[in-house]
């Protein structure tokens, strides 16, 4: 079994863990699709995939994602381009690519893309990295943030800006940068909300006062709020929630899946939720504090806490605490185009912990 | 970079990741603290209001479809309404065996083994509180016999909603199209929020060209239900938009006239109005019932249409492709006089064939013996291939080809509607670009009597007879006269689309090929004359013949229309306008495998044009 395991380049404690969310995640959506044994399997055959994904990147070193960073990199703006021109000859939001026998996303391999190019770029300079190359790794994460959150997807560019700002911030970078930083964002806040669509400004509108639409966008957050809070200590058992059941809540099976999760589990289930997400987030931070060059240490750190950033903006949005952003609960949402991702990053993971001893030497 | 390198410290570096890394790990407890906060205060601090607000949560939000835009003819007459449609619904959890429940009701309706099988199917997507409809559709007698025998059946019940219907049935099913249930492929394609209560979505003719236009924006209902989640009543009702209304440029009485002059045959009849580019009719025969495919047509039905040999789902009348044969003559006629190869004035001595310089090959014309002494009027009137084939030599096809194009051959027209195929006009370059082969001289001559690689529509062959009917002006033919404003219920007109107008060097020009169309038709040597010409009363009727082969025939052989087999005969082919000196209509005709265009398509044409000139000046 140890062998099998190591062989296969795997992390047991990463590995159970991601298998439990896994787990948890097929029990909360039976319940939330009402039952539906063809959006189960359909989520299995998901996972299948994933998994096997996770299990072809753990077999690839850390090295040689180093050397092919900067083709992945440019591959996924040409590409991210492409889907941009599409769009606009074909009117409206365009984020696939349709390859014939798969629709692939571009926007979903900059989650891993991003990383990889910015601990590229610092990994081989004396760290902490200087202002201008503080500069130049922004750029290099700003770009095709700019280009996702123009298809529109706010939600994904978020993710993707936020992994390279990881990347900088686990470089090293020196705080008085932070802070100016900081301010300058400060400021930049009224600009952005120029910027933002009417759709987008309504979501935070909502978010501050929900009561003032009920019908319209804040009926998420309420019926959510209520799912959540009336599921008490202990829930009302699985495939009892009644704000699931009777179809109160919108967006069950997707986004707000949490609420599903919450009101049928109840607070210790929530929790036992979180603790399997701390137990795989640490887990990453652990790997990468142990990894021994500076690449696979950024780029593990990152893809680690972009993880977190998933649950945090996921579980923040269904409980109201955050804007309703359409980022799902990693491994528990339905849906298959961001499973396969993190399962890459968690593969790339391993392979950084597993190919450790090789390159020590 | 080498010379940085040297001074990386890599001890030092891994510290300060160190100390990065403990700060996220700081970070990230803090806020998964604040979640787990969040949760207690949700769901142990606020447990009992959210509790009764969870038990008092009886209100929902459900989709309230738009009633779809009606569709009327340009006087009014109804195309496409919307009729209360009944369908018989089972809530599964009011049912006590539900095995039973369907036998008998089999018994009772005489069920389908297909819509049981449709209903499990659905049945199974379902929550046990939601009706699934077991049969749609019902007729009266059926709703009748279910309504005396409902109290034998808890669970069971009839629901009215509103459903397309075609009050003309096969009259205007090309034109008009259909709607049907939405698919996987629409799914994909529509805004899903505003179908969220709409099941049928247009899928072909005007019905999905104007998808947008009839269909209006969804409205929303807050109902009030019980703890099963049944509605109880409506508690706030956000009104959907109705799709609006489109009124047509067909004239439906036109269109029957056209259905009935075509009695008996295959083919198509596109009218339109040349001024304007308003369609006023376009039959495309045989036909279906456009009903059928409302309610989900049976497979069977459906097969049956689709493998009939004389395609009644085909819509020849824009999809179909025929060799224009001699109807183009005068259009290539002009193309002659504007490249300076022939004048009015020109005559010379047609044989009964034509041959090219040092090639033994014989053109045949359609008369044996020939046309004797011929110019550009008796060219035309009396169709003789022999002058075109000459001309045709003597242009060349890179002169003749973009000439034929500025009238739009070859390529679609833009109607507003689906389907429509573009033709094949064809040309050097188009050659050497499919088949990669260089343009054989002889192709030249075919192609100037319609024959060879050329293909063309009716509507395309309506859309020209236009440009000539107008002396070159061109607008885009389309079939909205305009959509009703759904407040004050004025008709907004659709707006004439001009493209770029047909231009000769000399306006006489037009003269010249337009009075030997007259001749054709009123004059008694004129391919019409005895079919046509000599029953027209009360206008001119300015016209061309044709007559497309199908079949090819040898060199030496006769065609024998007796001896032929049906569907290897000619189509008789006949484009027109009238009043010839105002023109305000344009007809193009084909009859397939019908023989001679004169015998055949002409008086088809001149039906349609009497019912649209004579019925109104009476």
């Amino acid at each position: 079994m140890r062998t099998l395991v190591r062989a296969l380049h795997l992390d047991m404690v990463l590995f159970t863990g991601l298998l439990l969310l896994a787990g948890v995640g097929l029990v909360a959506l039976y319940s939330a699709t009402g039952e539906s044994m063809t959006m189960l399997n359909r989520q299995l055959l998901r996972l299948g995939i994933a998994f096997t994904a996770l299990l072809v990147m753990a077999q690839i070193p850390a090295d040689n994602l180093k050397r092919w960073s900067p083709w992945i990199y440019a591959l996924g703006i040409g590409l991210l381009a492409v889907v941009l021109v599409m769009g606009e000859m074909g009117k409206g939001a365009q984020r696939w690519l349709d390859l014939g026998f798969v629709r692939f996303q571009p926007s979903e391999l900059m989650k891993i893309a991003v990383p990889m190019m910015v601990a590229w770029y610092l990994a081989d300079r004396p760290l902490p990295p200087r202002f201008l190359e503080v500069v130049a790794a922004g750029l290099l994460a700003l770009i095709p943030m700019v280009l996702i959150a123009r298809q529109p997807d706010l939600g994904t560019a978020l993710l993707v800006g936020a992994a390279g700002l990881l990347v900088v911030f686990l470089a090293g970078i020196r705080w008085r940068i932070i802070f100016a930083l900081g301010a300058l964002a400060l400021v930049a806040l009224p600009v952005l909300w120029h910027f933002m669509r009417p759709y987008q400004r309504q979501r935070v509108l909502t978010l501050l006062n929900p009561e003032s639409d009920p019908l319209g966008a804040g009926y998420h957050i309420i019926q959510s709020k209520i799912a959540i809070g009336s599921g008490g200590l202990y829930g009302k058992g699985w495939l009892n929630g009644t704000q699931s059941q009777l179809e109160f809540l919108p967006e069950r099976s997707t986004d707000f899946i949490f609420a599903v999760y919450a009101e049928e589990f109840g607070l210790l289930g929530g929790l036992l939720l979180l603790s399997l997400y701390l137990l795989v987030i640490l887990r990453g931070l652990y790997i990468s504090v142990k990894a021994q060059d500076a690449y696979a240490r950024l780029l593990g750190g990152s893809l680690s806490l972009t993880f977190f950033v998933y649950l945090f903006v996921n579980v923040g949005m269904v409980s109201g605490l955050l804007p309703v952003v359409g980022v799902p609960l990693p491994l528990v949402s339905y849906g298959g185009s961001s499973m396969v991702t993190l399962l890459a990053a968690f593969g790339i993971l391993m392979s950084i912990h597993s190919h450790r001893r090789l390159l020590a030497r | 970079m080498a010379v940085r390198q040297a001074i990386k410290n890599h001890q030092q570096e891994q510290r300060l990741f160190f100390v990065r890394a403990v700060i996220m790990v700081l970070v990230v407890l803090i806020l998964v603290g604040i979640l787990a906060t969040r949760l207690t205060f949700l769901q142990v601090v606020n447990y009992s209001h959210f509790t009764t607000l969870s038990q008092n949560n009886r209100v929902r939000l459900e989709a309230v479809p738009p009633p779809r835009g009606l569709i009327y003819d340009r006087n009014g007459v109804v195309l496409a309404e919307n009729r209360p449609s009944y369908q018989l619904e089972i809530t599964p959890e009011q049912v006590r065996d539900l095995e039973d429940t369907l036998a008998r009701l089999t018994d009772l309706l005489s069920l389908e083994e297909a819509e049981i099988t449709r209903f499990r199917r659905e049945l199974r997507g379902k929550r046990p509180f939601q009706a699934v409809p077991v049969k749609l559709n019902m007729s009266d007698e059926e709703v009748a016999i279910f309504a005396i025998n409902r109290h034998l059946f808890p669970g069971v019940d009839i629901q009215a909603r509103l459903a397309r219907h075609y009050p003309l049935g096969e009259e205007m099913a090309h034109v008009v199209g259909y709607v049907g249930r939405i698919d996987e492929r629409e799914l994909a394609r529509i805004d899903r929020r505003n179908y969220s209560g709409t099941t049928h979505i247009g899928k072909i003719g005007v019905e999905r060209f104007y998808e947008d236009v009839l269909h209006g924006q969804v409205g929303y209902q807050k109902v009030e239900v019980n703890a099963q989640g049944r509605v109880l009543r409506v508690l706030e009702r956000e009104a959907p938009v109705p799709g609006r209304d489109l009124v047509l440029s067909l004239d439906v009485g036109l269109q029957a006239a056209a259905r009935r002059a075509l009695e008996g045959r295959n083919g198509a009849v596109v009218a339109m109005d040349p001024n304007t580019g308003e369609v006023l009719a376009l039959v495309s025969k045989p036909s279906f019932d456009p009903n059928l495919f409302v309610h989900g047509i049976p497979a069977s039905v459906f097969n049956e249409l689709r493998n009939d040999r004389y395609q009644p789902l085909f819509n020849r009348a824009l999809s179909g492709q025929y060799p224009p044969g001699s109807t183009i003559k005068p259009i290539v006629g002009l193309a002659g006089l504007e490249a300076g190869v022939t004048t009015a004035a020109r005559t010379m001595f047609a044989r009964g064939y034509f041959q090219l310089p040092n090639d033994d090959r014989r053109y045949r014309d359609w008369r044996r013996e020939g046309h004797g002494l011929v110019n550009l009027d008796k060219a035309i009137a009396q169709s003789s291939d022999v002058y075109f084939y000459d001309l045709g030599v003597r242009m060349g096809i890179d002169r003749m080809s973009p000439f034929l194009g500025q009238f739009g051959l070859g390529q679609v027209t833009g109607l507003d509607t689906t389907g429509e195929r573009p033709g094949l006009l064809p040309s050097r370059e188009w050659k050497r670009a499919t088949q990669n082969m260089p343009w054989f001289p002889g192709e030249t001559v075919i192609t100037s009597i319609g024959q060879g690689y050329m293909l063309a529509t009716p509507l395309q062959m309506a859309s020209m007879t236009s440009t000539i009917a107008t002396r070159g002006e061109r607008v885009r033919p389309h079939l909205l006269r305009g959509i009703i404003d759904p407040v004050s219920g004025d008709l907004r007109l659709h707006e004439t689309e001009w493209l770029t107008p047909v231009q000769v060097s000399r306006p006489e020009h037009w003269d010249q090929i337009i009075q030997p169309m007259i001749n054709s038709v009123h004059r008694s040597n004129g391919t019409a004359y005895w079919s046509t010409g000599r029953f027209i009363r009360g206008y001119t009727l300015a016209g061309k013949t044709g007559t497309a082969q199908v079949f090819g025939l040898a060199e030496d052989e006769e065609y024998d229309e007796e001896g032929l087999a049906k569907h290897l005969r000619d189509h008789a082919l006949f484009i027109g306008y009238a009043p010839a000196e105002a023109p305000r209509i344009a007809v193009a005709v084909i009859s397939e495998h019908g023989g001679s265009g004169g015998r055949v398509a002409a008086p088809i044409a001149r039906e349609v044009i009497d019912y649209y000139l004579l019925r109104e000046d009476r």
